[in-house]
């Protein structure tokens, strides 16, 4: 069980939230411009990293708002809490 | 390999049952061999032993970071089924389950294969139009089907909570006759012994830390025991496809999950069936030990950490009371996780990666067990010809560009 911090509400228990997947995922400009492997890979592919993980939580129970999460995707722990349009803050994290 | 009889049983029992011979060699690793199997699980273990037996390719090495069959085949929550509402997966499927039905005599080892029956309720009326739609579609594709109205589902599971007045009442459910559980320890086992019988070496405790490329194409892999050379290499890993794919510079569909199971205390006997349920979502059958064997979705975020939390289980457990008020004072024993991963469109990844020589089995998500044997069966195809079986034609990594999806979120008779 996850004890996620807010941005806007403080710490709050998993319940509330939900997982929105991998962030920093830019949505093309141009589609049309684009090679079919390409769109595939903005649609479909993902890191899934074993380590740090750069994630969209929203506080679906709360203020409903989107935010950013580093996560350690083994430990669970999570190392930040940025919002959206931040870029990711450098963190230390142990195994 | 010595094969398992009532002869061998009593001459054994003569001398106190101390000298069975283990199930397979534990081998030093070859520096190279044609085939280099990465996971021995369950569909890597039967992989290495279709490649072996059916295409009569034997220098093949299985190679297992941890033990063998001891990540999710060893977790799941062993139910078998075919009931898929796609053409692809329906013929996948179905493969796989006529291979179950004769592998316990193929290998000469007790799969404990329990056709017992399952049932996929419906509780409202999208649930009862997916489900009668699903049976139609089954029964078009020569799988066996059923519908039963609520009465019959009464009838098929007594213990069953059928009351109009409950919040999700039971409308009917889908039935197939030919599924059902089987122990998933001896499949692995089995495979294992019957691949290291036609010269499979099954390396244990030997983790890949890379895979060579040379001009394009895979030369071997890196280990914790050093490097062994390899012809292909053919990734089968579950939860770290992803880990794997990325050694080779390929990037995959497939996010890693933990999915959550447990089980009660043990019983005597009282669910002789396979009941699952998408709209209050749990599934439980009842094992031979007695244990009701539980499972439901899986945690929403990624993980490799083999654990989830706990208000998923308790989901479940508030699914499994509504459905059998009966069970709702008994305490569970334990519960764990097991990494799966879950593709865009719930349907596995089997076919070649878009470097030479490299092979994927994976993206199996929330029900691999299943398919273990046609999934091997398959693999071993593509592998030994270097082209998919038409039974797996559908299910390359280029549908993912091609926008050839299998489509089958919602449509697996369960919940992703």
């Amino acid at each position: 069980m996850l004890l996620i911090s807010c941005p806007w509400c403080g710490p709050r228990d998993e319940v509330e939230f939900r997982c929105g997947g991998e962030a920093h995922i830019v949505r093309p400009k141009d589609p049309d411009a684009l090679l079919d492997s390409e769109w595939a890979d903005y649609l479909f592919m993902r890191t899934n990293p074993k380590g740090v993980h750069r994630e969209r939580w929203v506080h679906a129970q709360g203020c409903h708002r989107w935010f950013n999460v580093l996560r350690h995707t083994v430990t669970h722990q999570i190392l930040a809490v940025y919002r959206i349009g931040e870029a990711p803050p450098e963190v230390e994290h142990h195994r | 390999m010595k094969r398992y009889s009532i002869f061998a049983l009593l001459s054994h029992a003569i001398s106190g049952h101390q000298r069975w011979p283990r199930l397979w060699r534990d081998p030093d690793p070859k520096p190279r061999y044609k085939v280099v199997i990465v996971g021995a699980g369950g569909h890597g273990l039967a992989t290495a032993y279709y490649l072996a037996r059916e295409h009569g390719i034997t220098d093949v090495a299985v190679l297992e970071k941890g033990w063998l069959g001891g990540g999710n085949t060893g977790r799941n929550t062993t139910i078998i089924r075919s009931n898929y509402l796609t053409d692809d997966s329906a013929a996948l499927y179905e493969h796989s389950l006529k291979l179950w039905e004769g592998l316990t005599a193929e290998l000469n080892f007790n799969l404990m294969l329990s056709q017992r029956g399952v049932l996929n309720l419906a509780h409202t009326l999208h649930d009862v139009r997916e489900g009668v739609r699903r049976v139609n579609a089954n029964r078009l594709n020569g799988i066996d089907a059923e519908w039963l109205d609520t009465a019959q589902v009464k009838a098929f599971c007594p213990i069953l909570n059928v009351d109009p007045g409950a919040r999700y009442p039971v409308l009917g459910a889908t039935l197939q006759r030919r599924g059902g559980v089987a122990r998933h320890d001896a499949v692995a086992w089995g495979f294992a012994r019957a691949a290291d019988a036609r010269g499979v070496d099954i390396i244990q405790n030997c983790e890949v830390t890379a895979i060579r490329r040379e001009g394009g194409r895979v030369v071997g892999v890196d280990t914790t025991r050093g490097f062994i050379g390899a012809g292909k290499v053919a990734i089968v890993a579950a939860g770290h496809n992803s880990v794997l794919a990325a050694m080779a510079g390929v990037r995959l569909p497939i996010e890693s999950h933990p999915l959550q199971a447990l089980v009660s205390e043990p019983v005597k006997p009282i669910l002789d069936c396979v009941v699952m349920s998408n709209t209050v979502h749990v599934y439980v059958s009842q094992s031979d030990k007695g244990e009701l064997v539980l499972g439901a979705g899986i945690d929403g975020f990624n993980s490799y950490g083999q654990r989830g939390s706990f208000h998923v289980i308790e989901g479940q457990m508030a699914a499994l009371v509504e459905l059998f008020p009966i069970f709702s004072r008994m305490r569970m024993m334990r519960s764990w996780g097991g990494i799966v991963d879950v593709c865009p469109d719930a349907s596995p990844i089997i076919g070649k990666l878009p470097v030479e020589g490299l092979y994927l089995n994976g993206g199996w998500g929330t029900g691999g067990f299943k398919a273990t044997p046609g999934s091997g069966w398959v693999f071993a195809y593509t592998i030994a010809r270097g082209e998919p079986h038409p039974l797996n034609a559908a299910f390359g990594l280029e549908r993912f560009t091609s926008g050839g999806l299998i489509d089958e979120h919602g449509a697996a008779a369960v919940a992703h």
